[in-house]
């Protein structure tokens, strides 16, 4: 990992590099055991597709667990988070590319927001606004 | 319902604010490394805080700490979670099942807000009481009716000590027949013949009388066409059924060169419409024969397009087939 940054090295704007994800059933199933998740429409497409989905579909916590080292990975070891504040939209699926792009829209003394956007072919899946606590 | 249901209704329902969903819940296991290197596999988390004591120990967290957004996981049920909740096994259950019995069948989250207190460490044992802690009044989305429904869950250790809170929003609603009726007609059958719902895809261009031929002949012949007057063969574009030279209505057209240059162009950031990658990079081309057109220019950075930079032609292919002419920056050679 990169040294972390510090608050007052970045800027209100900046943006993150941009992340690909395909995702893949081994991924949505595989997040959603990592998380205890065992709700049938994570894992067993028979089960999302008998209730009118059309496959199964990525559980809250592995979106959130993806943002999560999206934005710790560019803003490094020393950079905690202390608050996820997270707008849920459509399904991400196999097959799907979870586009992740960040910027920062707000600073503080040693802390900044993240704005995580997750988007696939459905549309916006997650808007995620990361607090990070950095370095003096 | 009658005005009086309506009202019985929803004195029940908000009854049900200031409930804990059951007994507050710990953990099966402590916050352990199995656990958290699992996570951090599926995750393609790769931050040492979380895997090796040694880099640990140099950093502000000083020890392996557990991902703060896995915080959740430390009480989920696992295993028995795939039974469903057909059957009310606590207050939440009973609260959606109460709606759906009274039409709001559809249920869809919203939001979520969690604070992390500090990052947890190994062998800590989490804790977690939720409770029901808002319904709104009936509201009018773009779902149907319904309400919201917000729970609130603490999160403490073995010691009493806070490690964080978490809140959940989910819409329970009426979906409007009208509205399941049209999505039925715009759903597909899959290869076990389950009704699919159709990925968005870009907005199909009218193709009409005077320009489905353009059309045609892109996804055809993979050329941009331009439509030339078959009399005294000016060329015009976008097609249309006359030429303002000489009045003909006849035509044919040439396949252009596939040089031109940026005249102008703008780059859309909002409002992002499914099927689509944005931001988009919309521009209007001079092409070699003289005529303009509105385009696309892809394979470019936003901030590297410039009016009378030289671009080339690509046909562009989407998922579901539809093609469609666009543009990127010439190789220079
Ligand atoms: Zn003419």
């Amino acid at each position: 990992m990169t040294k972390t940054f510090k608050a007052s090295e970045l800027t209100v704007g900046q943006e993150l590099p941009p992340l690909d994800l395909k995702t893949t059933a081994t991924l949505v199933a595989g997040g959603a055991m990592a998380s205890r998740d065992y709700t049938p429409v994570h894992h067993d497409r028979d089960a999302a597709v008998a209730q009118g989905l059309p496959d199964m579909f990525m559980n809250i916590l592995t979106t959130q667990g993806l943002c999560s080292r999206y934005v710790t990975d560019w803003a490094g070891i020393d950079a905690i988070v202390t608050r996820v504040r997270t707008k849920l939209g459509g399904p991400n699926m196999p097959g799907d590319v979870l586009k992740l792009r960040g910027k920062v829209v707000a600073r503080a003394d040693r802390s900044v927001d993240v704005e995580v956007s997750g988007n696939n072919a459905w549309g916006n899946h997650v808007t995620a606004t990361f607090t990070l606590t950095l370095p003096a | 319902m009658n005005e009086n249901e309506k009202k019985a209704f929803e004195a029940q329902l908000k009854s049900f604010i200031g409930r804990p969903i059951g007994p507050a819940m710990t953990g099966r296991d402590p916050v352990n490394e199995p656990m958290i290197r699992q996570w951090c596999d599926a995750m393609g988390e790769t931050n040492p805080a979380h895997l090796d004591a040694a880099k640990a120990k140099g950093t502000v967290h000083g020890e392996i700490k557990a991902p703060p957004t896995m915080l959740q996981a430390w009480v989920m049920e696992g295993w028995a979670m795939h039974e469903g909740y057909d059957e009310p096994k606590n207050e939440q259950h009973r609260l959606h099942k109460f709606l759906a019995d009274h039409g709001y069948t559809g249920v869809l989250g919203t939001n979520t807000e969690e604070n992390y207190t500090r990052y947890l460490r190994l062998g800590e044992k989490v804790t977690a009481e939720t409770v029901i802690a808002e319904i709104s009044d009936e509201k009018a989305t773009g779902r149907g009716i319904g309400y919201f429904i917000t729970t609130r869950t603490k999160f403490w250790n073995e010691q009493g000590e806070e490690l964080g809170s978490m809140s959940f929003r989910v819409l329970r609603y009426k979906p409007p027949a009208e509205a399941a009726a049209a999505a039925g007609g715009s759903q597909g059958k899959d290869a076990k013949g389950a009704a699919v719902a159709a990925k968005p895809t870009r907005i199909k261009p009218p193709m009409g009388q005077d320009n489905g031929w353009w059309w045609e002949k892109v996804a055809k012949e993979n050329v941009l066409p331009i439509q030339r007057c078959a009399d005294c063969g000016k060329l015009r574009h976008p097609p249309r059924p006359m030429c303002d030279a000489c009045g003909s209505q006849k035509f044919d057209s040439i396949a252009a060169s596939g040089r031109g240059k940026v005249h102008t162009f703008t780059v859309i950031h909002y409002p992002q419409f499914p099927g689509y990658d944005y931001p988009i990079v919309s521009i209007i081309v001079d092409l070699e024969e003289g005529e303009r057109m509105a385009s696309t220019l892809v394979e470019c950075k936003p901030e590297a397009v410039q009016i009378g930079m030289p671009v080339e032609l690509l046909i562009h292919q989407d998922e579901d087939g539809f093609k469609i002419p666009f543009f990127r920056p010439a190789k220079r050679g």
